[in-house]
């Protein structure tokens, strides 16, 4: 009798903390929050076997090639590779004006002007394709020149160009693309800090204003490494 | 003085413990949604190669990976082989896969679709540049090469 006068008892919700701790710590364990990070790259499209390439001057070619042994040669010389970074630093800037690298010329913004008026008129009388592409590239360079001031250009047939053998260590590979890519993003660094006193890598893409920022420091610093077609050097 | 004393002659109040179980769920529907069970079975050891220059992938709906490293069956052998979801496979195999994941998406996602390449750092490049030409015959362009983080040297 006198369990049902008290019909109204609560149930004990003391435990519930307990299921829901049990079920947090599964979650917790199965949890992976890692993301994956990595070197990003962007292949060549298929090569067309019809198509002679052009020819290039042996000046506007960073030249590395890595062996079986993990071995480097860069321009025909031993080198280690902690002296890889410095050494394409060196071909993207050519501080002393050397024969052996490329040339860089100098951009202003009366050449933009003149080049651009100059390919709209062709666009105008011929409408071709090349003509709005010449049209695009000239508008791209004075939108940099208004942003950097004038700046000097890597020719266009400047690159540097990564060979590996099949024996090489899948580890060497991704320090060889690593030092190639630190020396890039060095050079835009410390160019986006001297002219908008940011890092490069601090400029939002998603942003209007620096949208245009990261345009202008990557027609002054291409991300030129190439890799060619596969051979096999050696065993 | 004599206020201390006063409350101290009282006793402490016990802790209330009845919002507990609401913060512990709060946590639970936190971890519950951010969970992402691993969904491929790692038939393959791989150890990452360490690198500076790294990006994060962001959307990792639209990436697919490739597993290249030795089997951790040693029944397999211990040369390198190629996993593709939850098998091992040839580097033939690796047009249809592309292209399977192709058709699951939708088609305006399809150029944004990143290949993620997972590999043992041990492994000898021969394999790794039959993948990359093997990608490159179905245009999947857009590779990473997945990597620890470590600190950039000067």
């Amino acid at each position: 009798m006198s369990r049902r006068s008290r019909e109204n008892e609560e149930i004990n919700a003391g435990s519930m903390a307990d299921i829901a701790f049990l079920l947090l710590i599964f979650f917790l364990v199965t949890t992976t929050m890692d993301q994956d990070t990595g070197i990003l790259r962007l292949l060549p499209p298929p090569l067309d076997v019809t198509v002679t390439p052009p020819p290039v001057k042996e000046k506007n070619v960073y030249e590395v090639l890595v062996n079986a042994n993990d071995q480097l040669l860069v321009e025909d010389n031993f080198m280690d590779i902690a002296d890889l970074k410095n050494g394409a630093i060196e071909f993207f800037t050519n501080p002393s004006n050397s024969d052996n690298l490329p040339e860089r010329r100098k951009v202003t913004k009366a050449i933009c002007q003149e080049n651009l008026a100059n390919a709209k008129s062709v666009l105008a009388a011929t409408g071709s394709f090349e003509a709005k592409q010449s049209v695009k590239k000239w508008e791209d360079k004075l939108s940099a020149v208004e942003l950097l001031g004038d700046y000097m250009e890597l020719p266009g047939s400047a690159i540097v160009s990564l060979q590996n053998d099949n024996g090489t260590s899948y580890d060497m590979y991704i320090q060889v693309q690593n030092e190639l890519q630190s020396a890039i993003n060095q050079l835009r660094d410390e160019l986006s800090l001297e002219k908008f006193g940011v890092r490069y890598g601090e400029l939002d893409g998603l942003k209007d204003g620096d949208k245009a920022k990261i345009k202008a420091i990557r027609a002054v610093f291409p991300q030129r490494i190439s890799e060619a077609e596969p051979k096999n050097t050696g065993n | 003085m004599s206020k201390f004393k006063k409350k101290s002659g009282k006793g402490q109040p016990p802790v209330s413990t009845a919002s507990l179980p609401d913060i512990v769920f709060m946590l639970l529907f936190f971890f519950m949604v951010t969970t992402v069970m691993r969904d491929a079975d790692m038939k393959v050891k791989i150890s990452k190669p360490q690198a500076s220059e790294i990006e994060k992938l962001t959307n990792k709906a639209l990436v697919d990976y490739i597993f290249i490293g030795p089997p951790t069956d040693a029944r397999y052998g211990s040369l390198p082989k190629i996993q593709l979801g939850d098998v091992f496979a040839d580097v033939n195999d690796i047009g249809t896969f592309i292209e399977d994941n192709r058709s699951n998406r939708d088609e305006q996602e399809v150029p944004l679709i990143t290949t993620s390449m997972k590999v043992d750092k041990g492994t000898k490049m021969k394999i790794v540049t039959d993948v990359k030409q093997e990608l490159r015959k179905v245009q999947a362009l857009k590779l990473n090469y997945s990597t620890h983080e470590r600190a950039r040297t000067k």
